[in-house]
C-alpha cells in the first residue's frame, strides 16, 4: 500500500460527513470515471456561512479521505474562507499525501469550489 | 497473522529453497566459469539446477537459460527475435493483454522501425487463434502470447496458436511467468520455440529467470560479454539463486501432482462465496479456463483501492486493476482490453492464492469483503439509479 498517514487512514476508515443532504445550498460534482475519481460535495450555507456539509466519493484512500477532510475544514467557515481553501491546506490537515495521490486534494478542493459556485448562482438566481 | 493473497505478484521462498541456497553464499562461492575447485563446485551447482528448470517444463537442460528475471527473458526472446531475423521481416504479433515486459519490449521495437500487431480478447480475455493466422504477414518473424494472464488469469489456447505459427513457419514465444509452477507444463506438446519463466512466482527467489530456447532457435543476446550460458546471456553466474531455482522447480513438480487441483476448490469456493454474498460483481476471466489460483473480480460502484486500503488494515493482502495503485494512474490495460468500463476496472480485486493458502483464510474474506463493500457503496455518488440500471 502507499505511504499512508495515519489521518489518512483514519480518514478513509472513519470518513466524516458522508452522504447526502436534503435541499442543499449547493452542489459540486467532480471528476470522472476515467481517472477513477467522482466525487460530489454538497453545503448548506447560512448568513453566508457553511453551516453543514457532506460528501459522497467513488474513488481511491486518498480521495476520500481528502473529501472528508475538506468537509471538516470548511464547516463553520464564511463562504469568503472557504473559497480560499487550497489543495495544500488540505494535504497538509490530513498529515500529508504521496507525491502521485495530490490530485486527490485538488479535487476535493474543486468539488468545494463547484459547490459553492452553484450556491452563489442559485442565490443571484432568486434575487433576480 | 496476515493473510496473503497476492502470489501473482510474489511468492515466499520455500524453506527448503532457501537452505538449499545458504550454502552458495559464502562457503560454495567459487565463481563458476572458474576451472579450480570452488569454480567448479558452483558449476556443478548450476547445472544441476538447470537440469531441475528443464525437468519441470519438458525441456531439455542445454534450451534453459538462466536469466536475471521474467522480464529480462521476455525482452530477451523479443528483441532477440526482432535482431537475429531482421534481415526477414519487421512484423511482430501479441496480444493487447500481455505483461508490460512484452508490451514495452515491442513498443520499443515500433520506435525502431518494427511494426506490431496488438490482438484484442474477448471478454474473457482469450484470444482467437484465427485472429493470429489472419494477422500473419509475409514479414511477420514473431509471435509473442502469454500462457496464462497475470490479472485475470485466463489461459490461452498456445497449442492451437503453436499449430498456426508451425504452418506458417513463424517462431513463437510464450510468456509462461504465470504458469510455470503452477499449471503442469511441457514445451514440447505446447510447440513454443520460446518461453519465459520466473523463479519467485514459484517460491524460488527473486532476481532469477529462464527462458527456454528450443535448440535451432535463432536468437540474439541482450548482455554481451562473457561466454556465460552457452555465449547466451554474459555476466558472472548467479549460482544462490539458480540453485534456489532449481530447488524451487523440483518442489513445483511434485506439488503440481495434486496442488491444481486443491487450489482450484478453493478458488472455486472464494468466487462462489463473494458472488452470494455481494450483489453487482462480475467475474473476471474465463469461468474455467483459469489459473488455479486465480480469482479476479469487478465490485460495482466502488473503487478498488479504497477496498484494498481496508483489506490491508484487517491483514489482508490483495491487488487491484485501480489506477490509483498505478504509478501511471491508469486503470488495468487488460480489464479495458476484455471491455470493461473504466468505474469496472478500478472496481477490481484480484486475490492469487498460494499452495500454503488454507480454507480458514479464504472464508476469512469472504466474510468481510461484503462489509467493506457495503460501507463504500454508502460513500459512493453512483446513483441509485445506475445501480437498479446496472
Amino acid at each position: 500500500m502507499l505511504d499512508y498517514s495515519d489521518k489518512v487512514k483514519d480518514h478513509l476508515l472513519n470518513p466524516r460527513n458522508v452522504g447526502e443532504m436534503e435541499h442543499p445550498s449547493g452542489v459540486g460534482k467532480v471528476g470522472n470515471p476515467v481517472c477513477g475519481d467522482i466525487m460530489e460535495m454538497c453545503i448548506k450555507v447560512e448568513d453566508e456561512v457553511i453551516v453543514d456539509a457532506v460528501f459522497r466519493t467513488f474513488g481511491c484512500g486518498a480521495a476520500i479521505a481528502a473529501s472528508s477532510m475538506v468537509t471538516e475544514l470548511i464547516k463553520g467557515k464564511k463562504i469568503k474562507e472557504a473559497l480560499r481553501l487550497s489543495k495544500d491546506e488540505v494535504a497538509s490537515a490530513l498529515d500529508g499525501l504521496p507525491p502521485i495521490k495530490m490530485h486527490c486534494s485538488v479535487l476535493g478542493v474543486e468539488a468545494l469550489q463547484k459547490a459553492i459556485k452553484n450556491y452563489q448562482e442559485q442565490k443571484s438566481s432568486l434575487k433576480n | 497473522m496476515r493473510i496473503y493473497f497476492d502470489h501473482a505478484a510474489t511468492t515466499p521462498v520455500d524453506p527448503q529453497v532457501e537452505a538449499s541456497m545458504r550454502p552458495y553464499f559464502a562457503g560454495r562461492f567459487g565463481n563458476a566459469s572458474a576451472q579450480y575447485e570452488e569454480g567448479q563446485l558452483a558449476h556443478k551447482a548450476v547445472e544441476e539446477a538447470r537440469i531441475k528448470v528443464a525437468d519441470l517444463t519438458g525441456a531439455r537442460p542445454e534450451e534453459i537459460v538462466f536469466t536475471g528475471s521474467g522480464t529480462e527473458s521476455n525482452n530477451m526472446a523479443i528483441k532477440g527475435t526482432a535482431w537475429a531475423l531482421r534481415d526477414k521481416g519487421n512484423h511482430i504479433i501479441t496480444s493487447s493483454i500481455e505483461h508490460p515486459a512484452v508490451l514495452e519490449s515491442c513498443r520499443w521495437l515500433e520506435r525502431a522501425g518494427y511494426e506490431v500487431t496488438y490482438l484484442p480478447v474477448d471478454e474473457y480475455g482469450l484470444i482467437n487463434p484465427a485472429l493470429v493466422e489472419e494477422s500473419i504477414r509475409k514479414e511477420t518473424i514473431l509471435i509473442s502470447i502469454m500462457q496464462a494472464n497475470n490479472e485475470v488469469g485466463t489461459i490461452e489456447p498456445i497449442a492451437e496458436i503453436a499449430e498456426v505459427a508451425r504452418r506458417h513457419q513463424i517462431k513463437l514465444h510464450c510468456d509462461a511467468v504465470q504458469t510455470v509452477g503452477n499449471i503442469a507444463i511441457n514445451v514440447v506438446e505446447l510447440g513454443v520455440d520460446m518461453l519465459s519463466m520466473s523463479a519467485h512466482k514459484l517460491y524460488g527467489p527473486k532476481g532469477v529467470g529462464a527462458l527456454y530456447i528450443k535448440e535451432g532457435t535463432s536468437l540474439a543476446s541482450l548482455l554481451h560479454g562473457g561466454h556465460q550460458e552457452s555465449g547466451r546471456r554474459a555476466g558472472t553466474e548467479n549460482t544462490v539463486g539458480m540453485v534456489g531455482f532449481g530447488k524451487a522447480a523440483e518442489l513445483a513438480r511434485e506439488r503440481l501432482i495434486q496442488g491444481p487441483a486443491r487450489l482450484e476448490k478453493m478458488r472455486d469456493t472464494m468466487i462462489d462465496g463473494i458472488m452470494k454474498r455481494i450483489k453487482w460483481v462480475r467475474l473476471n476471466g474465463h469461468p474455467k479456463r483459469r489459473l488455479p489460483g486465480n480469482v479476479n473480480i469487478s465490485i460495482e460502484f466502488v473503487e478498488g483501492e479504497g477496498m484494498l486500503m481496508h483489506l490491508d488494515m484487517m491483514g489482508i493482502s490483495c491487488s487491484t486493476g485501480s489506477a490509483c495503485q498505478a504509478a501511471d494512474l491508469k486503470a488495468s490495460h487488460v480489464l479495458l482490453a476484455m471491455g470493461l468500463s473504466h468505474e469496472m476496472s478500478h472496481g477490481s480485486l484480484r486475490f492469487s492464492l498460494g499452495h500454503l493458502t488454507t480454507e480458514a483464510e479464504i472464508a476469512r474474506v469472504v466474510e468481510v469483503l461484503p462489509g467493506i463493500v457495503e460501507k463504500l457503496r454508502a460513500m459512493s455518488p453512483l446513483t441509485v439509479k445506475e445501480r437498479v440500471n446496472a
